[in-house]
């Protein structure tokens, strides 16, 4: 016999086991909702874009999530910046005429500004994060107000042309009922959204700051003796979710195309609860970003079958995503527990 | 000179400075600014009778809810070393039971389908509940317990609208709204007396139980404690359920006050007041020792801040902008990393006075 087959097989890591749960969990949903619901329009590749083009700002705030909760922190603020960016935007571009480019730079920067307080606050004056982005999420839920109290709609020519930009997608689509061959679509969202998942991912997995990211929430004492500036990756990783923020907002933004103050309201949450669905551990060190993108998915998969099925009454939604967030919160736990045996 | 810097320094140490200087500058910004913010009339209320109208009054009335949230989170802070986030959820959940056992499945209710105080009982039994679930979560799963209370804040007001079946149920009954605003005759606001004898109750409890003491030790560090023969699984499960008892009461305030609910919107934002009530009583937001007259102090400064923005015509969407800016001064002052700049800082200074003293020694 030869060496390999006595090597013991080592177990899975944590990140691989919970990154196969989510994707197997999102299969099984989507299988199942095919099967039973394909009339209502499961069987249409559409509805799967549809889920990417009505999601991709979501996917690029819970990756940003992703990054501050490797690096043991959090950040409840994200929905609040979104909400922010969309009113300061669509004021920019109505009533102070300013262009496409100006507003990308605003949400860009505005979601920076937040990053950097966030993590100048946790990183170097060592405040839980969560009191931080608890504040962060309030002042710019309130300002939001103070900028502008009604709700307006985006009707900038710039912006709508680049908002209804479709990229088809080519051979796929359905037949209508004549015959006719719709081609499935997805928007400019999609396109960065996915490019800022391959980028991170990469980032995460072969940069020194990504390295960094696990190691410091892992275990920041052994970090530190590792030689890794502890500090200073906690401050960048909350100025790089700060960005995605901010980027998340912009998309937001181009999918809605309006601003108000009860905009995006709950959105951290579902980010949140998406990236540990997605198998990020909130305790730190453990995540991965293509999770993250599948856990978007399923909440998206869930919203869909909710409403497919019509079922009595809105608050269905919330109530299978606080249990499935449940769920994935306890089995964590009991992941950590064991571990610490 | 000594003396006064002594003096000076065991004022600013006490554990209700920073409290009663908050409130304090609230109530001076008010005098400078508004004087009419300390008028006190009676007026004729619609019904008839003979009420004390005026912003103090009103300060004192619409921090009723805030002072329990307060009292329960001042404990759950201090035993569980984390905030529950989820009370705005659960008082929506506690609201919905309440309107559920006396309205049924009616919208328009001119006659109580069960007596107010098996309501409330339920509607208590309803936040322990939701207690109970977060302690479970904190206590027995380990979890941080904003993250643990993350999950009935996403849930709470579905969970509020399931109970109610999507219902937004108008309660037609005087007596009903007594409570939560003037009963006949008497000419201030019942809640405040709600408000007085939460208070009452708390401070008994504090005095002749264990409670603050158990709480406390399991905050400051759980396994001295538990080696110590204390339960921390047990004394987290208390404060939690306590909590639910103060979430129970706040709701009930709350209803009887508009008479009706709306599950999305009841005291939306309230989590952050709550917080903020026991960061500002001088309580540590990271556990351990607390101080309860604090965080009631707490609660009124916040609601008087809420009064104060609301005449100076902020609108009220934008008014946790301000609350904001203000939690992170607070928690700013009390970083360790700030205190101990600041210690040396101090430090320096003294130094320089008692030089020769040193010198000498």
């Amino acid at each position: 016999m030869s060496r390999n087959g006595l090597r013991k097989r080592e177990p899975p890591t944590d990140t691989a086991f919970l990154l196969t749960i989510t994707i197997c969990m999102f299969m099984a949903m989507y299988i199942l909702a095919v099967i039973f619901l394909g009339d209502k329009g499961f069987s249409k590749p559409q509805t799967f874009f549809n889920l990417l083009n009505e999601y991709a700002a979501l996917i690029v705030l819970s990756c940003g999530l992703s990054v501050v909760m490797i690096s043991g922190g959090i950040d409840i603020s994200v929905g609040g910046v979104t909400a922010l960016i969309c009113m300061t935007c669509v004021v920019y571009l109505e009533d102070a005429g300013g262009g496409f480019l100006g507003a990308v730079l605003i949400s860009l920067g505005i979601g920076l500004a937040f990053g950097v307080v966030h993590g100048f606050l946790v990183a170097y004056l060592k405040i839980q994060p969560f009191i931080v982005t608890l504040a962060g999420m309030f002042f710019a839920r309130g300002a939001t107000a103070l900028v502008n109290l009604d709700q307006v709609q985006a009707k900038n020519a710039a912006f709508t042309a680049v908002s209804r930009v479709r990229i088809l997608i080519p051979g796929v689509g359905s037949f209508t009922k004549r015959g006719v061959f719709v081609p499935a679509y997805i928007e400019i969202g999609v396109i960065v959204a996915l490019l800022i998942v391959i980028l991170l991912f990469l980032m995460l997995k072969y940069t020194k700051f990504g390295r960094g990211l696990y190691a410091v929430g892992g275990n920041a004492q052994s970090a530190l003796m590792l030689g890794i500036n502890v500090s200073r990756t906690k401050f960048f990783a909350y100025v790089l979710t700060g960005l995605l923020a901010g980027v998340g907002g912009m998309l937001y933004f181009l999918h809605t195309g309006s601003g108000s103050v009860v905009q995006a309201s709950g959105l951290e949450m579902d980010a949140i609860a998406s990236s540990i669905i997605g198998g990020t551990l909130l305790s730190g060190g453990v995540g991965n970003i293509i999770g993250t993108l599948f856990g978007v998915l399923i909440r998206g998969t869930i919203y869909t079958i909710v409403t497919a099925i019509g079922a009595q009454g809105p608050w269905w939604t919330g109530i299978t995503i606080s249990a499935l967030l449940c769920f994935f919160i306890v089995l964590q736990s009991v992941i950590t527990s064991r571990k610490k045996r | 000179m000594a003396d006064i810097v002594s003096i000076i320094r065991k004022i600013t140490k006490h554990h209700l400075f920073v409290p009663i200087i908050c409130l304090f500058l609230v109530i001076l910004f008010n005098l400078i600014d508004n004087p009419q913010f300390f008028r006190l009339e009676m007026r004729t209320s619609s019904a008839g009778y003979p009420t004390l109208f005026g912003s103090i009054i009103s300060v004192l009335n619409n921090g009723t809810e805030l002072v329990f949230l307060a009292i329960g989170m001042t404990l759950v802070t201090a035993a569980s070393g984390g905030q529950d986030i989820s009370v705005g959820s659960t008082i929506a959940i506690a609201g919905c039971v309440i309107m559920r056992v006396l309205c049924g499945t009616e919208t328009q209710v001119y006659e109580l389908h069960n007596l107010v105080i098996v309501a409330v009982v339920l509607g208590c039994l309803a936040g322990m509940l939701a207690g109970a679930f977060n302690g479970i979560l904190v206590s027995v799963f380990r979890i941080q317990p904003m993250v643990a209370t993350l999950i009935l804040f996403t849930a709470g007001r579905s969970i509020g609208s399931m109970v109610l079946g999507g219902n937004k149920p108008m309660v037609h009954v005087d007596a009903f709204s007594y409570w939560g605003n003037f009963i006949p005759g008497i000419p201030i606001p019942t809640p405040i007396f709600f408000a007085l004898a939460g208070v009452i109750v708390i401070f008994l409890v504090l005095k002749f139980t264990n409670l603050a003491l158990y709480a406390q030790s399991v905050g400051i560090n759980e396994n001295a404690s538990r080696l110590n023969g204390l339960n921390p699984r047990s004394v987290k499960m208390m404060t939690y359920i306590i909590m639910g008892v103060c979430v129970g009461i706040a709701a009930f305030l709350q209803v009887s006050r508009q008479s009706s609910i709306n599950p999305i919107t009841i005291t939306k934002n309230i989590e952050m007041d709550a917080i903020l009530a026991v960061a500002l009583g001088g309580n540590a937001l990271s556990g351990g020792k607390f101080s309860m007259a604090g965080s009631v102090i707490g609660a009124y400064t916040i609601q008087a801040l809420s009064t104060t923005l609301s005449t100076h015509n902020v609108p009220s969407e934008g008014v946790p902008a301000y609350k904001a800016i203000i939690i992170i001064l607070i928690v700013i002052v009390q970083a360790p990393v700030v205190k101990e700049f600041f210690g040396k800082f101090w430090g320096n200074l003294t130094k320089k006075s008692s030089g020769t003293i040193r010198k000498v020694a």
